[in-house]
């Protein structure tokens, strides 16, 4: 039963960075906005929540530093689709591409060096309960943040005037146009949050899931958080259940691994891609499904002149 | 206040020159990113993109690194073409390369045969076709995108090529190296000019930059390609089939790109290595971006971003600059390019 539990704890660790990714893609898509760049976003995130950390700035300062970094690197993607018209596929590979050198370079210094994890925070009384306690109440900070987050977003676009005044942009930008809503606006600020989410992906798993920062250390999460966002039809609370699910896939490969079972590792490590192919073609094969859930807009250039 | 103003036509000026503006915004952009790193600008950038082009040697090294950025990018670029976005070449190279290399290794009789290097061509063709399936399926049947399917596969690609390199095809004599046997020399290509790495394999690329731009421009497939990317529906009152559009771009791509993998392998390597590629198969998209997806001018930015990898390996050697510096250039370099296609389809305004 314990074993139990800590398999389910690691497999909520291994999700958290997939959900604040898959969060923040999902409110950009929401507006009508496909950024491919997460990856490098999260890579940016991830080395900068890192730099901050190692040079003794506290745990907190790192976080919202990672956060303005996959900002930052998002406000690139939307002034080049937003105010320049430059294709929306073309950019996000760019974003990625320049996000995983630049994290290279400015991360050089710190390879190798040790960092202490983000400490756990139990909730008091609750985390006391058997069984219970250690499954949901003793994780870090971020953790709590990811999933209240989640929830947030739910009730953002359930029942909130600007969660409906998002959808509008995303759904037909020229109607909302119309209506007098600033669509470059409102989208500009659903990339940057969409960068800051990314960022915040990034940097749990530099400084709480692998305390330490590697090159390329994402390793093809941020475009799991893409096919997640696809994976929940844009819908927050399905994207947390994918998260978990995916963070099933990483687990069952250590824990494979643990186990002896006489797999070479390069095929275990292969299995959340695999997976994501899987679910993937799953969730697509239902082409209405995709088509009454996806933004009309998504990958869209908008002018207000034309 | 700047704004933008559709021009009624596009500009053709503009189309000629946004790359060329572009990779000077791209040097400027350099020239302030090595400053803020602390290194002479001038000097890096000499480093960069002078000092490997002053011999004969450092030209064709130019051209072995070319070659598969071309290859890559021909294919991809007529996929682009038609809104099928491969952005899996990385692992059909991979795929191509360890098809080839089976061949070399295992098919291989004893005293060797002309036919070895042949099939071993084709077996990197059909490997990176076979892998560049996958997605076609998955896309033309279970309607699921091609973006990411393709990118996964490369990730399963990458393992497969070390799960094979460090178990059941690692050279029991290699110092438990994580890599093949040699390959023996009648499975190399034999280089076109002594002293250099230059192989056929430049002279195929050439070949299919020039096949690239017949069956763009002169066939009615091209023909059908270019109508479906820029509007499906007019393609589809046509009576055009997408479908064998999507399995012909995605093939011919993934062909061409197991083809830029074996050419690595049997060429430049000599045998089968993790590091099969320095992600050639996505600095493609780049090349085929900046040649603004026409076979002409992806052949000129096959050039110009080979010698960024050049450069990048230059500047490391002499200056001691990392190399991720290469990708931070190529991705600044996309991103100007596509910030300056705006010129061509939109005037640039004062005033409100």
């Amino acid at each position: 039963m314990i074993e139990t539990v800590a398999i389910l704890v690691s497999m909520v660790l291994a999700a958290t960075p997939l959900l604040f990714a898959a969060l923040g893609e999902l409110v950009t898509e929401k507006s009508g906005v496909l950024n491919l760049g997460v990856e490098g976003m999260m890579l940016a995130g991830a080395v900068t929540g890192f730099a901050v950390a190692a040079s003794g700035y506290g745990p907190w300062a790192a976080v919202l530093a990672a956060a303005l970094a996959g900002a930052a690197l998002s406000s690139i993607f939307a002034l080049l689709t937003l105010l320049l018209l430059a294709n929306q596929v073309a950019t996000g590979l760019a974003l990625t591409m320049f996000g995983i050198g630049l994290s290279a370079l400015v991360g050089k210094p710190f390879l190798g060096m040790p960092l202490e994890a983000l400490p756990a925070l139990p909730i008091p009384l609750l985390s006391d309960i058997p069984l219970l306690g250690p499954l949901l109440f003793r994780y870090d900070g971020m953790v709590y943040l990811a999933v209240a987050l989640t929830i947030a977003l739910h009730l953002f676009f359930r029942h909130t005037r600007a969660g409906l005044v998002i959808r509008a942009v995303g759904e037909n930008h020229d109607a909302a146009h119309a209506l007098g809503f600033p669509v470059r606006r409102i989208r500009f600020s659903c990339v940057l949050f969409g960068g800051a989410m990314a960022g915040l992906g990034g940097a749990y798993l530099s400084l709480a899931y692998t305390p330490m920062w590697a090159q390329n250390m994402t390793a093809g999460r941020g475009w799991i958080a893409l096919a997640l966002v696809v994976f929940a039809t844009w819908k927050p609370l399905r994207v947390l259940a994918g998260a978990l699910l995916f963070g099933g896939f990483t687990m069952a490969q250590l824990h494979a691994q643990g186990l002896g079972i006489a797999v070479p590792p390069e095929f275990l490590a292969m299995l959340p891609y695999l997976a994501t192919v899987l679910v993937l073609v799953l969730i697509s094969r239902d082409a209405t499904r995709i088509r009454l859930n996806a933004p009309a807009c998504i990958g869209k250039l908008f002018h207000p002149d034309d | 206040m700047l704004r933008l103003e559709a021009r009624p036509h596009p500009s053709t000026a503009a189309l000629l020159l946004s790359p060329v503006l572009a990779i000077g915004l791209t040097l400027l952009a350099g020239l302030i990113l090595f400053a803020l790193l602390g290194f002479d600008p001038v000097k890096t950038l000499t480093a960069y993109f002078i000092k490997p082009l002053d011999s004969l040697y450092g030209l064709s090294e130019l051209t072995v690194k070319a070659t598969p950025l071309l290859l890559c990018a021909i294919g991809l670029a007529l996929g682009f073409r038609a809104n099928i976005w491969n952005i899996g070449a990385e692992g059909q190279l991979i795929m191509g390369a360890v098809a080839g290399s089976g061949v070399a290794l295992f098919l291989r009789p004893e005293h060797g045969a002309a036919w070895v290097l042949p099939a071993m061509f084709l077996a990197g063709a059909l490997g990176g076709m076979a892998w560049a399936s996958i997605p076609a399926v998955l896309k033309l049947r279970f309607n699921a995108s091609e973006i990411l399917t393709s990118l996964m596969l490369t990730y399963v690609a990458d393992l497969f090529l070390r799960w094979l390199v460090n178990g059941p095809w690692r050279d029991p004599e290699g110092y438990n190296f994580p890599q093949s046997r040699m390959f023996e020399p009648d499975a190399i290509i034999p280089p076109l000019l002594d002293g250099t790495r230059l192989g056929f394999g430049a002279v195929l690329a050439l070949a299919v930059a020039l096949g690239g731009w017949f069956l763009l421009s002169r066939t009615f497939l091209g023909f059908q390609i270019k109508v479906i990317g820029l509007t499906a529906a007019a393609a589809g009152y046509a009576g055009f089939n997408s479908a064998r559009i999507t399995w012909m771009s995605l093939l011919l791509s993934g062909g061409l790109a197991g083809i830029a993998g074996l050419n690595e392998v049997a060429g430049p390597i000599g045998q089968l290595t993790p590091f099969v590629s320095p992600g050639y198969g996505f600095t493609a998209i780049i090349v085929a971006f900046l040649g603004r997806l026409h076979p002409f001018g992806i052949l000129l930015a096959s050039l110009m971003l080979a010698l960024t990898y050049l450069g990048g390996e230059t500047a490391q050697i002499s200056l001691g600059l990392p190399v991720a510096v290469t990708s931070v250039f190529q991705g600044m370099l996309l991103f100007f390019l596509l910030a300056c296609e705006v010129l061509i389809r939109y005037r640039l305004r004062a005033g409100r």
